[in-house]
């Protein structure tokens, strides 16, 4: 299915829809009051833009830095270029550990590389601590938003699966209780295993450090608790200073919750003694997005999610639709970059309204990017093949006022006499929920014509 | 001041009336326009679904059509973004780089060239005004709701000239109508939930009037009030500025 089919699924439960479109749209409105309240607002985001331009042009340079403040910090560097790589890493760390069971805060590379069944194939525990990820990894289901992994779900569904795994009173839906009943669930996970892995929000160049932004603290309770510590990042998050990270820092919590900052922003910066620190670099396709002169500034994306928050299509089609880790107008101009052909609806998921490029914290222009891999998917023969034809056939009739002026009075005198079910059926989507605009007789142009024939 | 009337084609096909109220209402106010009869259409219909290469003969056709004016007027901030932003393609002659400064939207034009200040117009209604995105975002006629600084609003300044018209409150002040060309085809399930829920918000803050920069976004409107025989009507806001009306 593709995005237009499973957003109409989802359109089916009308009442769902609403409340999910709601739900959403909270956030963007608690963002709009938390970017309200910094007068400086527009000129942080040129400024975190600015930041991430240059670091992307020195990336190379910046991740050398890096690794080596992080390696005389006593932390161990690994590189992985692709996710087979990154999850073959981890699993050996894990074994040189003799660990069994991981506790993991919210990472979506690792969601991305597909870590979880990797290490549970080859026996590992891995429990994941955010809340939202617990519940869906409890529904085995992959996340619908990347701040928000849960969003899609209803408190009384929250009930019904924590009832039937933890326990909890049938029909409580309280989030307070049911919040304390996971806390409980995930404190025995947390003692009960061996290790702990974070993704990473930022890494500084300057000292070698990560950095990690969570608001239930569960990446510090799993790093404290374990000797052994394993932060996996990709190669953009790098940013050059320490002083940088403010401005990261004043942005990413107002634009995704509207926070000032997140609860928790947890630095670490070396291994605990007689522990183990592991930092996992990976690129997964990133260097060969660095090189799409169109595109490469996705990559400056700090994973606010404000984007989706924002987005009138991802409210009522939901995460799912979009068929990857990362959904909305963001994951639209990152997926086509790493399958051009699956991926090829999503840039098309879009009414270019440019919301989120006026969202954007650090100013990527997503909208403009959808247009532009619209043109790359048409030129590289992904469009379908009704909407091929029919623009060849609107560009050579519009492309000549003749043909124009012809076809245009063709078209409104059809609509006038044709019988109503000619017009509407299902050959016209247009039709299924909307009149067609009613055809008058005299187009602007013949009236003109007509005026300045009199007199 | 040589000024060309550009009528974008789903106007001169469908509205022809809003072609008619932005000519009287620029020769109201003094403007001598020509209207170049060999016009057709921008090229944005192929080119927002990717297939720039079929709208280039149409850029071409746009750039033969309109050269040699002072400025062209188009009753629309989505074709003018297209023409101002887009037409970046094609080779940038002295003729398109100056179609592309020049070509402007009416709010932009009225305001900005003509420097109007005030409006013989009576319109005793309740409106509730559409932010088509192109004009707002694209054209920037007035300050995003995700933006936190930006000029006032050119279209809210527009409406404040007409005498009697009661500007509505919405609860969200600029989110999209769902139209975006083919999408209302593409995708007709989200283009027709988000044009209902747009309508919705404006008929819960008692609009009897929905009004709009694009005729594109009240197309798709109108279509789902029609279809739904909803107590509201769409009419461009050169309509409006154009309008001399008492309630009946």
């Amino acid at each position: 299915m593709n995005h237009a089919q499973k957003a109409s699924a989802f359109i089916r439960d009308e009442t769902r829809t609403d409340w999910h479109n709601r739900a959403v749209w909270h956030l963007r409105q608690k963002r709009d009051l938390g970017a309200g309240s910094v007068p400086e607002w527009e000129e942080l985001r040129n400024l975190a833009s600015a930041i991430k331009t240059h670091t992307l042009s020195n990336l190379d340079d910046y991740l050398t830095r890096f690794e080596e403040k992080a390696a005389a910090n006593g932390v161990h560097v690994h590189w992985a270029a692709t996710a087979e790589d990154h999850n073959r890493i981890v699993h050996g760390i894990l074994t040189d550990h003799g660990v069994q069971k991981l506790v993991k805060s919210k990472s979506m590379l690792t969601e991305d590389c597909h870590l979880n069944p990797y290490l549970e194939a080859r026996g590992i525990e891995v429990i994941d601590t955010d809340l939202g990820e617990r519940i869906i990894q409890m529904r085995h289901e992959p996340p619908s938003h990347i701040v928000a992994p849960a969003i899609h779900i209803r408190k009384e569904e929250v009930g019904e699966l924590f009832h039937k795994e933890l326990g909890t009173d049938a029909g409580a839906s309280d989030p307070k209780y049911l919040t304390e009943a996971a806390r409980g669930h995930l404190r025995e996970h947390f003692l009960s295993s061996t290790a702990a892995l974070t993704g990473v929000n930022f890494a500084i160049a300057e000292t070698g450090g990560v950095v990690v932004c969570t608001n239930e603290g569960n990446a510090d309770m799993g790093v404290h608790l374990h000797g052994l510590q394993i932060h996996c990042m990709g190669i953009e998050k790098i940013i050059p200073r320490a002083a940088d990270l403010g401005v990261f820092i004043r942005l990413l919590a107002r634009s995704a919750t509207g926070q000032p900052s997140t609860i928790y922003t947890s630095h670490y910066h070396r291994p605990k003694s007689g522990g183990a620190m592991h930092i996992v670099i990976v690129d997964n396709g990133r260097t060969e997005h660095l090189g799409r002169a169109d595109f490469r500034n996705s990559l400056k994306c700090i994973r606010c999610g404000a984007c989706m928050n924002t987005c009138p299509i991802y409210r009522r089609s939901g995460g799912y639709s979009y068929g990857h880790t990362v959904p909305g107008p963001i994951g639209s101009i990152l997926t086509p970059g790493i399958d051009m052909k699956k991926f090829s609806d999503l840039p098309f998921a879009s009414t270019l309204c440019g919301s989120c490029s006026d969202v954007c914290p650090v100013k990527i222009d997503i909208h403009e990017q959808l247009y532009k891999w619209r043109q790359v998917i048409a030129e590289a023969g992904h469009l379908p093949a009704s909407k091929r034809w029919s623009m060849k056939v609107a560009g050579k009739v519009l492309a000549r006022s003749g043909r124009y002026d012809f076809f245009g009075k063709m078209a409104r005198m059809a609509l006038r006499i044709l019988p109503r079910f000619m017009v509407y059926n299902r050959f016209n989507p247009w039709g299924k929920a909307r009149e067609l605009p009613a055809a008058p007789k005299q187009s602007f142009k013949e009236w003109f014509k007509q005026q300045n024939q009199q007199p | 001041m040589k000024v060309a009337l550009f009528i974008p084609c789903y106007i001169d096909q469908f509205y022809p009336r809003v072609g008619i109220a932005t000519l009287e209402l620029l020769q109201k106010l003094g403007c001598q326009v020509i209207y170049p009869e060999g016009q057709t259409c921008c090229g944005q219909p192929m080119a927002n679904s990717g297939c720039e290469a079929d709208a280039r003969d149409t850029y071409q056709h746009f750039i033969q059509t309109f050269g040699g004016f002072d400025y062209i007027v188009a009753p629309s901030g989505s074709c003018t973004y297209h023409v101002r932003h887009h037409y970046n393609v094609i080779e940038q002659t002295e003729s398109v780089r100056h179609i592309r400064q020049r070509t402007l939207d009416l709010s932009e034009f009225l305001l900005d060239v003509l420097k109007v200040d005030h409006l013989e117009a009576r319109f005793p209604y309740k409106v509730g005004l559409h932010q088509s995105c192109h004009g707002l975002r694209g054209l920037r006629l007035g300050k995003s709701s995700e933006r936190m600084e930006g000029g006032p609003s050119r279209i809210h300044a527009l409406l404040g000239m007409v005498s009697d018209l009661d500007l509505v409150d919405l609860d969200s002040v600029d989110e999209c109508c769902g139209f975006g060309g083919t999408f209302a085809i593409a995708e007709a399930a989200v283009s027709a939930k988000m044009g209902k829920d747009r309508l919705a918000d404006h008929l819960r803050h008692g609009a009897e009037v929905i009004t709009a920069g694009d005729m594109s976004c009240l197309m798709h409107l109108e279509g789902l009030i029609r279809r739904n025989n909803l107590p509201i009507r769409a009419m461009h806001l050169a309509e409006i500025l154009n309008t001399n009306e008492t309630r009946p």
